[in-house]
């Protein structure tokens, strides 16, 4: 498919450039655009849902952009990829700013990592178990490493929805899937050509 | 399965160009920033540094740009580094297409800095660059020099580390340069990088005085280091990135494979 309008949500948290570049690149034809307005979001054919800091500054941030809305609308209705902080906030809760409160997309807390010895936050190259198979994981190998960089991390309410498993002192879901959404805890566009390769699977996912 | 230990070729950038020499003298040319940012990113680098030397104000916007193209063809984690000093400058980094800024000097002069940069824009994308030089054997101590290693600061490398990354609003990651090795290609100074890995709860790059592949691996074994950077033994072709995370694994590191 080409010539789809591609909208990455931009409410002002983190580096949302990395996203575009990459799916520019892989997407040369589409129309790929970083926005916070509604209304082009809404309008869009895929929506990217990225997001970096703090879960209360973007919880907040999407509040005063008058996000909320139109990002659980486009989660039923349309493909949806959320990405690292994108993928946290669409559950219940989170340990995070002292109690934060998610969009409730899906349902389940967001913790944070509670383990002796191991740096935080888990930065860097870590293995992807594949859960199920899914068109997002679509050439990507079962157990290719993507780049992470994350202090919380997600205890899903319904085992369902998990699609991808890796281990950091405990065992967490990276990775989740429910209808037209899918989300990753690592950073597609920092993971190289398993990265590319899953940014692809999403612009020509037909769910 | 477990995270790998990150190999990052260090690029440094005066006037455009990739350029190394030892303790700052003696400078060679190493390519043009972006060809050499590709050619790593091709060779299956784990992240970049790109660390700005350029002294004059001026030449930012160089930066920024030649930032911009290597984000265009680089997808993997990009740190910037080198006149960082307010929130300003890291935006536009960012905006560029880097992931992750890292601030030196600047958070000497107002250590209300990183706190402050790191509510703006999140942990994960503000690096604490150190620049460490040893000032006594026994006790062994390091402080933060500045000025490319020729001006102390008295302040003690291992407090300055827990510091800049404590709590909620410290820096997610230490880059962690040893004055005394950095262009001596004696290896990482040891005992630095295990003091502050084991005084900080966050990632620590090991840097400065890679000679060999063998130093990488001590990096990481005896140093505690998370990651390892380095500039010449990659530049010049002496290794490739593919041969250091051989050897690595090697000696029972877990690396991301080729």
């Amino acid at each position: 498919m080409s010539n789809q309008s591609i909208a990455i949500v931009n409410y002002g948290m983190g580096n949302v450039r990395s996203v575009q570049k990459a799916i520019e690149y892989i997407a040369p034809n589409d129309y790929v655009f970083l926005t916070d307005d509604p209304g082009l979001i809404s309008d869009a054919d895929r929506v990217v849902f990225p997001g970096q800091g703090a879960m209360g500054a973007c919880m907040k941030a999407l509040k005063e952009h008058d996000l909320v809305d139109v990002i659980k609308s486009c989660a039923l209705e349309k493909p949806f990829l959320g990405i690292c902080l994108g993928l946290q906030l669409l559950f219940d809760h989170s340990e995070e700013n002292d109690g934060t409160v998610g969009l409730s997309i899906i349902p389940g807390n967001i913790v944070k990592f509670q383990i002796n010895n191991l740096k935080i936050p888990h930065m860097g190259w870590n293995t992807v178990k594949q859960l199920s198979k899914h068109p997002l994981w679509h050439k990507i190998d079962d157990n290719s490493r993507f780049y992470s960089v994350h202090s919380y991390y997600v205890q899903e309410h319904n085992k369902s929805v998990a699609c991808g498993l890796t281990n950091y002192g405990v065992d967490f879901t990276c990775a989740i899937a429910k209808d037209n959404i899918f989300a990753v805890q690592f950073h597609p566009e920092k993971s190289q050509k398993d990265g590319l390769q899953l940014l692809t699977n999403f612009v020509n996912w037909n769910n | 399965m477990s995270l790998a230990k990150r190999i990052i070729p260090c690029l440094d950038v005066r006037d455009g160009r990739v350029v190394k020499g030892v303790k700052f003298v003696d400078i060679k040319d190493a390519g043009d920033p972006v060809e050499v940012a590709k050619r790593y990113d091709r060779d299956g680098a784990d992240e970049i540094t790109f660390l700005d030397i350029t002294a004059s104000h001026e030449n930012r916007d160089t930066t920024t740009h030649m930032v911009e193209k290597i984000a265009e063809h680089v997808f993997i984690p990009l740190t910037v580094g080198g006149g960082i000093r307010k929130a300003e400058d890291v935006r536009s980094m960012l905006n560029a297409g880097a992931d992750k800024v890292a601030v030196n000097s600047a958070a000497i002069i107002n250590p209300e800095l990183i706190p402050a940069l790191c509510e703006e824009f999140g942990s994960q994308c503000i690096v604490i660059a150190i620049d460490a030089k040893q000032v006594s054997e026994q006790p062994p101590r390091w402080e933060i020099f500045t000025h490319g290693g020729r001006k102390p600061t008295g302040i003690d490398a291992i407090q300055w580390a827990v510091q800049m990354t404590e709590g909620d609003k410290g820096a997610g990651e230490v880059l962690l340069t040893s004055m005394d090795r950095d262009g001596t290609k004696d290896g990482f100074d040891i005992a630095l990088t295990r003091a502050v890995s084991d005084a900080v709860q966050v990632p620590v790059i090991a840097s400065g005085g890679v000679g060999n592949l063998s130093h990488l691996s001590v990096g990481v074994t005896e140093g505690g280091a998370d990651a390892v950077l380095a500039a010449s033994i990659f530049h010049f072709g002496e290794y490739t990135i593919e041969e250091a995370k051989t050897a690595m694994s090697k000696n029972g590191i877990v690396v991301r494979g080729p």
